[in-house]
């Protein structure tokens, strides 16, 4: 009989409790699920700590991603709790190169959530999978206490198609290369703060909740072998994304800060409350570092695409600082631009 | 977008920069203490070390109303929050300041009920929402959230709300200003004045600066653009050896101020004899009250909070921060023991603390400065 030896390794997670911090995407959130999280599941695949998880099968490279979705409110402007699960897995499949095959989805339901709720999430889900070209074709419904989950939760799974066209690691990234930012952002985060309805501001806002695979399929197939790296900055924004990107490479990130593009209404929130936009998250946006040599291509393949006029180059991969993200402005200004820390709340002057 | 792109504008902040450089002789140091912890953040967020001359130290001041709350403070609104039946609201910046037990939103974690509200009058309309439980407003800020605070007291009698009350913590900047040019290391040619403390009390209050210390005071806005211009305007009066108190801000502040808002400070607030302050100790005369009229709404008469003084932590130093003293990575726990993610010390909390600011955008500087 084999004796089983305990997995643990020393898990370097010193919070006592957990916190909405951990939840946020930031520093708190890589703190709990590379320290406690990843130090009993250590794997080399889980150790990439990539969007997604890409296993050979048979030769074929598949990625695999799971997310959990725990918006509150359930629908805000622009989307809904069913169109951003859907969305989100997808995005997360999207970035990791792979084109989307199938989608699980859990339903986490409160008693007392009417059926007419539940309803047009489902169908906010079906429509969404459609209009991607993916079936949902699983997954499991469980029912908690009422005041247990916000009315309900989902959980999903998705899995894709590497595309063997591109390879996609952070570690291959040069000085040089170029930042490419899909489109305006802050949009998703700040529909959803003011959506709870708890700051008394109203602003003409919506999520931005949609799928990037027609965006990234343009771009690898204008300029694969230039695709580096990429991402879809949700939770924790731009500037938690690039700082992930750095900090397992010997580089930094240069971003020029008045080329952000975000729209005057997140603009106006975040000035008004203090938050950072490149903290904010997003629901429809990815970044992808591309070579220099392919950059004009790559923006106009994604450009190309309705949906992606905005597209724009925001930065350059430097050799120093190292393992930062710094912000440029347009008079030379200069400033660190760290991963978000704790959760965004708002300051009081 | 208006009142802000044109304080950005790349082209006239690099011309108001070229003057500055052109204004400050080589052959000094300008030691210009910004006051409030809204223009460090700006001053870091924006980048100006970078357009200014090696010769312009700013030093940052005491503005950053959560960063001179001193810990018994915080135990103490947090014992409010522990009472059964309370709800506690602050506003966000309290929420990471580390009480003895922990910040508020640990607490918070742990069960307490404790709301973060963007204004005083949301915690009244909790209040009234919740008619069976006692909200309590943990009250901070300078000049600039009191009157808000008052007129919500103000409110809540005219309602006749009987769950609601006020832990009072405003502090005025005046005294706090005294207590820096008192200090015996006081090394500041000028001041970069408060700003929208300004926009309630006006010009008039800092014209002793000016006039007893012979320093230049310019009440500045946030902007880029403002506080370049602000500098700008203090080595000119240094250099034409002047000393008076001028308004860069005057699209917000008044020379006179804003009179009803103090018309309701006066009829709510009056001065404490003392006050404690983060690293600057007891100042006299430095913060307010609740008036007797009011006893109804001010928690320190309702509950009997443990008042308790408690030590900074050992190492800490960040009253020599507050004072401009020490730059925040020259404090011995800076960047190690004390971070965002586990602040010690409160002015590595608010984003207006100094520390915070020069953690969040300017790290890269003092590693190329080290």
């Amino acid at each position: 009989m084999t004796v089983l030896q305990p997995v643990r390794k020393t898990p370097h997670f010193a919070d006592t409790q957990i916190e909405m911090a951990h939840g946020a995407g930031g520093i708190a959130s890589r703190r709990l699920v590379e320290g406690l999280i990843g130090s009993y599941l250590s794997n080399p695949i889980l150790q990439t700590f990539a969007d997604a998880a890409t296993i050979s099968v048979n030769g074929s490279n598949v990625a695999t991603t799971a997310d959990g979705f725990v918006v509150k409110p359930l629908r805000f402007p622009g989307g809904s709790i069913g169109e951003l699960a859907v969305n989100g897995t997808l995005n997360d499949l999207a970035v990791s190169a792979a084109k989307p095959i199938a989608l699980m989805a859990t339903l986490i339901l409160e008693a007392g959530l009417p059926t007419s709720t539940l309803e047009s999430e489902v169908e906010a889900m079906a429509i969404a999978a459609r209009k991607a070209g993916v079936c949902i074709v699983g997954g499991d419904t469980k029912v908690v206490e009422h005041g247990k989950a916000d009315g309900m939760y989902v959980s999903t799974f998705g899995i894709g198609l590497v595309d063997g066209r591109v390879r996609i690691d952070a570690a291959s990234i040069q000085p040089g290369d170029r930042i490419l930012l899909s489109g305006p952002i802050g949009a998703h985060g700040i529909t959803i703060l003011l959506a709870r309805g708890e700051l008394d501001l109203q602003a003409d806002l919506v999520s931005d909740t949609r799928p990037v695979w027609p965006f990234v399929s343009a771009l690898m197939d204008r300029c694969a072998s230039g695709v580096r790296w990429m991402r879809d900055p949700t939770r924790g924004g731009v500037a938690t994304s690039l700082n992930e990107l750095v900090r397992g490479t010997a580089y930094g990130v240069a971003l020029y800060e008045d080329c952000v593009p975000m729209h005057d209404a997140v603009r106006g929130a975040c000035e008004l409350l203090g938050l950072d936009p490149l903290h904010i998250a997003n629901e429809g946006q990815f970044l992808a570092v591309v070579a220099a040599e392919h950059a004009d291509a790559a923006l106009a393949a994604v450009r190309g695409v309705a949906g992606g006029e905005e597209a724009i180059l925001i930065g350059e991969v430097r050799a120093e600082p190292k393992q930062r993200v710094i912000g440029i402005n347009g008079y030379g200004g200069t400033r660190v631009i760290d991963m978000l820390v704790g959760d965004p709340l708002p300051r009081i002057c | 977008m208006k009142y802000v792109d044109e304080f950005r504008d790349a082209g006239i902040i690099s011309g108001v920069a070229r003057e500055i450089a052109r204004t400050a002789k080589p052959s000094r140091l300008y030691r210009i203490m910004e006051v409030c912890g809204g223009h460090t953040h700006s001053i870091y967020r924006h980048g100006l070390r970078d357009v200014l001359p090696a010769n312009i130290e700013l030093v940052h001041g005491p503005g950053c109303p959560v960063c001179v709350l001193p810990t018994g403070r915080v135990d103490d609104g947090l014992a409010i929050a522990a009472r059964e039946n309370v709800i506690l609201t602050c506003f966000g910046d309290m929420m990471r300041v580390p009480g003895t037990k922990g910040t508020p939103l640990e607490l918070k974690a742990r069960g307490a009920d404790i709301r973060m509200v963007y204004s005083p009058l949301d915690a009244l309309r909790i209040a009234a929402s919740n008619p069976e439980k006692h909200v309590c407003f943990f009250a901070i800020g300078f000049e600039t959230t009191a009157p808000s605070t008052a007129l919500t007291i103000l409110r809540a009698q005219e309602l006749g709300v009987n769950n609601f009350s006020v832990f009072c913590n405003h502090v005025t900047i005046v005294p706090a200003m005294r207590a820096i040019l008192d200090s015996p290391d006081m090394r500041i040619d000028g001041f970069v004045g408060p700003g929208h403390v300004s926009s309630i009390t006006g010009c008039r209050p800092y014209e002793f600066i000016a006039r007893d210390y012979g320093k230049p005071v310019v009440v500045s806005g946030f902007e880029p653009l403002d506080i370049l211009e602000s500098i700008l305007l203090i080595l000119r009066q240094l250099d034409a050896g002047e000393a008076r108190v001028e308004n860069q801000y005057k699209r917000i502040v008044p020379w006179e101020g804003n009179p009803p808002a103090l018309m309701a400070l006066a009829r709510v607030f009056e001065l404490r004899p003392y006050f404690e302050w983060r690293g600057l100790g007891f100042i006299s005369q430095s913060a307010l009250s609740i008036k007797p009229d009011f006893a109804g709404f001010d928690a320190e008469k309702l509950f009997n909070v443990p008042g308790v003084r408690v030590t900074d932590p050992r190492g800490a130093q960040c009253g020599e921060v507050l004072k401009g003293v020490l730059k925040p990575p020259q404090c011995k726990l800076f960047g190690t023991e004390c971070n965002p993610e586990h602040p010690v010390g409160a002015l590595m909390v608010s984003s207006e603390g100094a520390c915070a600011a020069y953690y969040r955008y300017a790290m890269h500087a003092s590693a190329v400065e080290a």
